[in-house]
């Protein structure tokens, strides 16, 4: 079996994670002392390869635990072999291309999509062989698709669509107008965002019925019905991002209703799956499991954080603080990056158990120092988010400089936190990478 | 035997409801989405005159939202820019000063007088859309907030 092709996404992935998280520090660092390294490497460039990079690890190593999963841990006949392939070479020439466009400064500047506009034609084809090759593989057993497939079809359709809407500003209709472009720009994102959950909380879902041996939990009507209202809420449940954008109060209206429910669903799920987890399971995928149930305390941290934000009377006062940063960050470290090392860890299980067995120290030791690091990491946060909303709704015309001076504090912790959390990702995707790098080459 | 084909049965009765569900929530996604792009965003302003959009396209080429904020999105480095404009103190000359000045984060930008008046004629434009911070938004005890708008048409007569 050439399991070469998706293994190379997912180790792609775990290198942009990498460079994300050292780009991370790196604007920290010029946050705290904007001389840093300003004359090669502004931060106006800098926070772009930062975002671009953590998105294309969520992106890259889903993607490639789909692949993967359908090929080779299900044994399915993939429609075609090449499609994959061409795939795999769209995103790798891609992934260059947007490094160089953010380090020469050829960008687009819309937030998260900060790289040359072109570059999202071949990021769109990438997603339509994806499309082609998954419901061509999968489409004539529709019938007894357990919700995974569900999910994972729902966020290839519902990603290729958004990324088109992230784009309408090119159209007068959106670019004429400033509060129509930027709450439709906004409107993506979120969405967007919900497109990948839906892939990521699928995997969590497969690695739940895997470990557990039990297909049943992954076709049960509750499962589906909690897709269901995850779909719905990556569809209306976006606007937080624009309660204060004077569009029409409808759509904040529906965006409040639906809320965000979506982490509290997987939550429910996992804590259902590990109760009735049997002990000899546990040990059997110790590493995977571990890590799974250690995102189900994120999510319910998130999903706290989640609901407090979404109710617009606090809203108000979070919005354009780091309390936002934290929730975004809570969600892409706590509980994708958790859920996908955890995909990972069982590919590489199957790839070669034995080899993973020996690093275990090693990795438990970076589970520990991670889970450590992004609690200081995200209290952090949210401390300088409290600190800066109470500056600008409860003082009289502060300036931004002492605001600024004001959270430096936290903003040192919140560096320190992060210096810490990145020893822990290189203790544990290290030994990983090994692994994969070799059977890449195989 | 039969318990394979009645489990068959219920998987298509099952599947063809979860696909009608599906369409249904499709269905209402487009017909919200269409909401959303027109009237939702609809308010009294004139279109973005041709020298504010090219502000905004310089905005977007130099990633100014990397380190500033409009509406309180984007980065954190710099201030929000939303209501610069109009700021007691500050105005279209503090922006053009501050352009060309590079103080701090803030890189040299070599912009030419004309690409000044763009980005100020972009700003302007924001300015004159909306309030951030909203300091005389209404809070209601339900949890909902009632904007301050600039605009002509208000919450109230929605």
């Amino acid at each position: 079996m050439n399991k070469s092709f998706s293994i190379r996404f997912v180790s792609f992935g775990l290198l942009a994670l990498l460079i994300g998280m050292l780009a991370g520090i790196l604007i920290t660092i010029q946050y705290l002392n904007p001389g840093f390294l300003k004359a090669f490497l502004p931060f106006n460039h800098l926070r772009a390869v930062h975002v671009s990079s953590v998105v294309s690890w969520i992106i890259l190593s889903a993607v490639g635990s789909i692949y993967f999963y359908i090929e080779h841990d299900q044994n399915n006949k993939i429609f075609s072999k090449k499609l994959l392939q061409i795939h795999w070479y769209i995103y790798l020439f891609t992934g260059l291309a947007i490094l160089w466009s953010l380090f020469s400064g050829y960008m687009g500047g819309r937030e998260y999509l900060t790289f040359a506009p072109i570059l999202i034609i071949p990021i769109l084809a990438g997603w339509l062989l994806m499309s082609v090759n998954y419901f061509k593989t999968l489409l004539n057993q529709v019938k007894g698709w357990p919700v995974y497939y569900w999910m994972w079809g729902t966020g290839i359709v519902f990603m290729t669509y958004h990324l088109c809407e992230s784009n309408f500003w090119i159209f007068s209709h959106f670019r004429h107008h400033f509060i129509r472009d930027l709450t439709v720009q906004w409107k993506s994102y979120g969405s967007f965002v919900g497109s990948w959950n839906q892939l990521v909380y699928g995997i969590a879902i497969y690695l739940m019925a895997r470990l557990k041996g039990d297909e049943h939990i992954a076709k049960s009507k509750t499962v589906f019905f909690f897709y269901f209202l995850g779909l719905f809420n990556l569809m209306f449940g976006w606007a937080h991002h624009v309660y204060i954008v004077p569009n029409r109060p409808w759509i904040r209206m529906i965006a409040y209703a639906a809320s965000m429910t979506e982490w509290l669903v997987l939550g429910s799920l996992i804590l259902g799956w590990i109760r009735t987890f049997t002990k000899a399971e546990k040990q059997n995928n110790m590493l995977p499991f571990r890590f799974l149930v250690v995102t189900d305390i994120w999510i319910f941290l998130n999903v706290l954080l989640a609901i407090i934000i979404s109710i617009p009377a606090i809203n108000y006062y979070t919005h354009g603080t780091h309390i936002t940063v934290a929730h975004s960050m809570g969600t892409t470290i706590g509980i994708n990056t958790s859920i996908l090392l955890s995909s990972i860890m069982f590919i590489v299980s199957r790839l070669d158990a034995n080899c993973l067995r020996k690093r275990q120290k090693i990795i438990s030791i970076g589970m520990l120092l991670f889970n450590l690091s992004l609690f200081v990491f995200l209290a952090c946060l949210i401390l300088a988010g409290l600190k800066k909303s109470d500056m600008m709704y409860h003082q009289e015309a502060v300036y931004f400089a002492d605001m600024f001076k004001a959270i430096t504090l936290y903003i040192w912790g919140f560096l320190i936190a992060g210096i810490t959390l990145y020893i822990s990702i290189l203790l544990m995707t290290i030994p990983l990478f090994r692994i994969l790098l070799r059977n890449c080459r195989s | 035997m039969e318990n394979d084909k009645t489990h068959e049965q219920r998987n298509v009765v099952l599947t063809r409801q979860y696909r009608i569900i599906l369409f249904l929530l499709v269905a209402t996604f487009f017909i919200y989405n269409t909401a959303v792009y027109t009237i939702g965003t609809r308010n009294n302003l004139p279109p973005m005159s041709k020298k504010a959009m090219q502000g905004e396209l310089l905005w977007q080429k130099n990633n100014c939202t990397s380190c500033h904020q409009l509406y309180g999105l984007g980065g954190y480095l710099g201030p929000d820019l939303t209501n610069v404009i109009s700021a007691d103190g500050k105005g279209p000359n503090y922006v053009k000063a501050l352009m060309v000045s590079g103080i701090r984060a803030m890189p040299v930008f070599n912009f030419s007088k004309e690409e000044q008046d763009q980005i100020v004629a972009f700003l302007s434009c924001i300015d004159s859309t909306g309030y951030f911070p909203n300091h005389n938004a209404k809070l209601h005890f339900s949890g909902w907030v009632e904007l301050e708008y600039k605009t002509i048409y208000t919450e109230s007569n929605e």
